[in-house]
């Protein structure tokens, strides 16, 4: 078993420095290099031609919209954009990569010296970009055997569907200072990331699904040292939640290791959804990736005139934004504030205000009922399955009548079971509110006979005693009735 | 009747084909035969595509049959260079590790050729994916000169060329990387034309070393390396490096051939020691008669051109070892030693060890080298800025000059073996040649004579800037008429007695 | 400069080429040759003189984000040495991902 040191004891004793590398697919129609299709899915190998193949041949053509998509990600980070620069071949051997080289950018990337503010708890941090540079991504490896795991299997198998996806390389610059926050300040940036992505349409940016994945650096130096100390890094990371215990866990890992007078190896580690990294294998020598220029691809040089109309198309940066709607949607600092610390879900509540519902309505039900079975799914609220016109559609069945707050759960429960429209789980469901005055008035008659003292302190006019009796009816009625109707029945009968 | 399909030069038969007094599937059956005749001798083929090209010859006939207007070529057989993709068509590289391999796609230039109505015949023997200048390297056989069967004929393209000089083809097709389009045209006595860098697409064609491989025309005349120049060139989307203008007009100045007026350098460093005494005077002769045919001549240095051949086994090997990178097992080609216990690191390389020939290897191995952290900037840096100043010298010289010539090669054709084990020696083959791979600018080659000591052809190498590709057809056009007898003309037609029976 | 066997045989493992003993023997020396002839590009190539890495001076080169026709799986497949279930066979693998 690893130790761990406890982390309130490392950070006591050292300051730990933070880099991390992200990995964006873009969602752009054809794929990096290629006409390809770009969209993920489909059968195994279905999405490739000789150029994603590395046929003997082919050659690669760049897909304008990439470069676009760079540029604008570049601005929306602050960076300055190069005004040329070359691809370069990354050379290794590995058979999910076609060409046994990826086609990125190495001393000449795209967009370099960025930066970014993410707040934590009310403070702001600001992160460096060092770069942003366009590469491919690889081929999907599936591992034959017991485990599924790579080094159990007897034989590998490859698809290439995902081989040339347009991938954006952000680099930042190493963090410092940042002491217990470290892994918090992480997770803000990456969420801060993904809602860039999705503001700027560039990608479809589901962190679970691969479109966006975190490298994470992180060593330790004693406290007020002068130097970094030895780093890890932490790949595998596919969730905001994971950025933050991988982080934890290698910064109690090193602090333990350091702590009893070891040396942190310098490393690949890799995170595991149950909680702990693991070293990859170790490398005989270190890579020697022999970049040089693409031949195959001639320098990419950016006018000035071309930054600017693609800066002239940029989002509203997010906290402006944030500042905007809270004015708009009137909402407390307070409840902005669980609105900012739910990743997501301002466009998740624009959106849903945007197909008719009311701020706080949207407010409501994206941070409290589907926030908290995405909570329980352990998926970010975007991915829950439920879409803003959904969510807008369940309001405006509330609003109407047709069902309650607690029915409406169940019209959720139908949805996410792909029962059709709001309006068709109602139906199917049987949901519906039952304000029909017959029905309710011999439920209402039952409850009264059945609970003769408590009809007795209503009559003597302790009104508030007819909740009890509501809830009665409502239970007979199995939740589907007007609660308001009920009461009104109640009262009419009784005073 | 045979014989003057077979001597006939293409532009020649396209226009009876065009006229009907020969059919396409006629004159296709006319080199099918010729091949099987004398290829056991020469070694030109690797695949023949009989069925294929006698489909595409007859499909030809139908059309023009039915009155559709072709281009000048239309039912030309064309012999095309093992390293074009043609789909369906076994495409080898001339290598063990793609043996059997048919592309599922086909390389811009075949597909050009295909829709221009010339007709595939099969593919030619090279080295090993291009790598050397005799099609010695070659996998599976050795390619002759057809001049001297004890001869090689040049490389990589060989079999293009001898394809040519053994009358097997009208046409060929050929790429060339430090030469290999050149350099067989000198050794064989054919003409050769390697566009300007970008001129031809090279989408289909098996990589060498992409910042250098450019695909040409092969021909025994200039007319027919012209006609062909123009059925393959032009702008190809799916080639980054392709040149977005009009193809400049070539066939035009291979019909003129006046160069009245035109100045014409002679380069001062390709020539002197390492070059015999037979080629500096057919070269010497040649550039005479361009003189006397009007051109204005002048002596022009390019000091830098003595550095390119090392800089082209820099830059050449480095692009190689990432090119050929590919063939590692995985999804074509050879896997080799997959017994269920290699992991597939150890199939990777045990395959490559087995499909790959000792000059692949080499090259490789030295490209590896010359990219690796620590050398990269003494190796690989140090080149490129050697590129820089020899591109320097052609801007220099172009400035004074229109065009520059010198020999193509400083040597005749070498014995096959001569060579084989000394690589610096087969190196030196492409002194001449490199320079214009390097700076990406037009040149070709063109027969000037035999040399005396060994009547084995001489090469006349014109080059000239990017672009203007139809200076090379002008030189070479005016020189194919001003040359003195016996050397005037096709200078093929004096070895067709040997291979075309009467 | 001389290239050691050793130096020949840790190239040969980048490259993904096995070479027996005796290969590496022969090898090393004629490498040694060789790149003791293209070493002269180190005396002319000055610091003042920019690298040149294509031979055409083009730039942006694009292509329209259009999906266009691929291969069909029995195409891609249909040379590979292994294949099952719609996906290339390739041996177990020891290495990391680079
Ligand atoms: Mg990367
Ligand atoms: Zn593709």
């Amino acid at each position: 078993m690893t130790d761990l040191m406890d982390y309130d004891d490392v950070i006591a004793a050292f300051d730990p420095a933070l880099g991390l590398e992200v990995h964006v697919e873009l969602n752009t129609a054809s794929k990096m290099f290629c006409g390809c299709d770009n969209t993920p899915g489909g059968a195994p190998n279905t999405k490739v031609c000789p150029v994603c193949l590395g046929l003997p041949g082919s050659l690669p053509v760049v897909n304008g919209k990439a470069v676009e998509s760079a540029i604008r990600i570049g601005l929306a980070l602050n960076c300055s954009i190069a005004p040329w620069g070359r691809f370069s071949r990354k050379n290794y051997f590995y058979p999910d990569m076609t060409k046994n080289f990826q086609t990125s950018q190495y001393d000449e990337p795209i967009c370099v010296d960025g930066h970014v503010d993410v707040e934590v708890d009310g403070e702001t941090h600001r992160i460096e970009i060092e770069r942003v540079h366009m590469e491919e991504d690889a081929g999907k490896l599936t591992h034959a055997g017991l485990t599924g795991r790579i080094h159990d299997a007897d034989y590998s198998l490859v698809d290439y569907n995902r081989a040339g996806t347009p991938l954006m390389e952000i680099v930042t610059r190493p963090i410092l200072g940042l002491g217990e926050k470290t892994p918090a300040v992480a997770k803000a940036y990456m969420a801060h990331l993904r809602e860039l992505m999705l503001a700027l349409r560039v990608s479809d940016a589901r962190m679970e699904a691969g479109n966006m994945r975190c490298d994470a650096n992180v060593s330790l130096a004693p406290r007020g040292a002068t130097e970094l100390g030895t780093r890890t890094e932490t790949k595998n990371v596919n969730s905001l939640r994971s950025i933050e215990a991988a982080l934890t866990y290698e910064i109690r890992r090193q602090g333990a290791i350091l702590s009893d007078g070891g040396r942190v190896h310098q490393e690949t580690r890799h995170w595991h959804e149950e909680g702990y990294t693991s070293p990859g294998r170790s490398k005989e020598q270190a890579e020697d990736y022999r970049y040089f220029p693409e031949p195959d691809l001639v320098p990419v040089a950016p006018s000035a005139e071309w930054v600017e109309e693609l800066r002239g198309t940029l989002p509203e940066p997010p906290a402006a934004r944030r500042a905007r709607l809270q004015e708009a949607w009137e909402f407390t600092d307070l409840e902005m504030r669980d609105v900012n610390g739910t990743a997501g879900s301002i466009d998740l509540i624009d959106a849903t205000v945007a197909a008719g519902a009311s701020p706080a309505s949207a407010r409501k039900w994206w941070l409290g009922e589907l926030a908290r079975r995405a909570n329980e799914a352990e998926v970010e609220l975007a991915e829950l399955g439920v879409s803003p016109a959904q969510v807008a559609e369940v309001q405006a069945l509330v609003d109407a009548g047709t069902v309650n707050d607690k029915l409406a759960r169940q019209v959720f429960d139908g949805l996410l079971a792909g029962e059709g429209t709001a309006s068709e789980v109602v139906e199917k469901r049987g949901l519906a509110v039952v304000s029909d005055d017959g029905a309710l008035g011999a439920a209402v008659d039952a409850v009264v006979a059945a609970n003769p003292d408590v009809a007795d302190k209503i009559r003597d006019g302790k009104v508030q005693a007819a909740g009890a009796l509501i809830g009665q009816v409502m239970k007979q009625m199995q939740g589907k009735a007007d609660a308001a109707r009920v009461r009104e029945l109640i009262l009419e009968k009784l005073t | 009747m045979a014989a003057d399909i077979l001597t006939a030069t293409a532009e020649e038969l396209g226009r009876r084909i065009a006229a009907r007094e020969l059919t396409a599937l006629k004159v296709t059956e006319a080199f099918l035969a010729q091949i099987e005749r004398v290829d056991a001798d020469v070694h030109a083929f690797l695949h023949v595509d009989a069925e294929g090209a006698r489909a595409q010859a007859a499909a030809v006939d139908a059309r023009l049959d039915a009155g559709e207007e072709l281009g000048p070529l239309a039912g030309v057989p064309v012999a095309v260079k093992d390293l074009f993709c043609q789909a369906g068509v076994p495409t080898t590289a001339a290598s063990k590790i793609l043996e059997g391999w048919r592309p599922p796609y086909s390389s811009t230039v075949v597909q050009r050729l295909l829709d221009a109505g010339l007709v595939v015949l099969g593919k030619t023997n090279l080295d090993e994916f291009a790598m050397g200048s005799s099609t010695e390297t070659s996998a599976y056989s050795t390619t002759r000169n057809p001049w001297d069967l004890d001869r090689i004929p040049g490389g990589s393209g060989g079999g293009s060329a001898a394809a040519l000089a053994a009358f097997e083809a009208p046409l060929a097709i050929g790429t060339d990387t430090g030469g290999s389009i050149r350099q067989p045209g000198a050794v064989t006595g054919t003409v050769g034309v390697k566009p300007t860098y970008g001129g031809a697409s090279r989408y289909g064609v098996i990589a060498m070393a992409s910042s250098l491989d450019q695909p040409g025309p092969c021909a025994r005349t200039v007319l027919d390396a012209a006609l062909l120049h123009e059925v393959i060139a032009g702008h190809d989307p799916l080639d980054s490096t392709s040149i977005d203008a009009p193809v400049p007009p070539v066939v035009d100045a291979a019909r003129s051939g006046d160069i009245t007026g035109l100045r014409i350098g002679v380069v001062k460093e390709l020539g002197g020691e390492g070059y015999e005494p037979g080629v500096e005077l057919r070269f010497r002769e040649a550039v005479a008669a361009l003189e006397a045919a009007g051109a204005e001549v002048v002596e022009v240095s390019c000091p830098h051109f003595t550095y390119a051949l090392g800089a082209y086994y820099l830059i050449m090997p480095s692009e190689v070892s990432s090119n050929m990178a590919r063939y590692d097992a995985m999804r074509y080609g050879l896997r080799s030693g997959d017994d269920g216990t290699r992991s597939t690191e150890e199939v990777m390389n045990h395959t490559r060890a087995e499909g790959l020939g000792a000059e692949v290897k080499r090259r490789i191995i030295i490209g590896t080298y010359a990219l690796s952290s620590g050398y990269y900037d003494a190796y690989y840096g140090s080149a490129q800025k050697v590129r820089t100043l020899i591109a320097r010298d052609f801007d220099a010289a172009f400035d004074q000059v229109d065009v520059l010539v010198s020999p193509a090669t400083p040597t005749t054709a070498f014995l096959v073996g001569e060579k084989l084990d000394d690589p610096l020696a087969m190196y030196k083959s492409d002194l001449c040649t490199i320079p214009s791979n390097m700076a990406g600018n037009a040149a070709g080659s063109f027969p000037c004579g035999t040399a005396p000591e060994d009547g084995m052809p001489v090469g006349l190498q014109v080059m000239a800037p990017p672009q203007a590709d139809d200076r090379v057809y002008r030189v070479g056009a005016a020189l194919e008429r001003a040359l003195a007898a016996p050397d005037a003309g096709v200078l093929t037609d004096r070895i067709a007695s040997r291979w075309v029976e009467a | 400069m001389a290239l050691t066997t050793d130096d020949v045989a840790r190239l040969a493992a980048l490259a993904r080429i096995d070479l027996s003993a005796s290969e590496l023997e022969r090898m090393a020396p004629e490498l040694d040759i060789i790149l003791e002839a293209v070493a002269s590009v180190s005396e002319v190539a000055d610091a003042d003189v920019p690298p040149m890495s294509h031979a055409l001076p083009l730039t942006n080169v694009f292509r329209p984000d259009v999906v266009r026709p691929g291969l069909t799986q029995e195409q891609a497949l249909a040379a590979a040495p292994a294949a099952e279930e719609g996906r290339f066979r390739v041996p177990r693998i020891l290495g990391e991902e680079g």
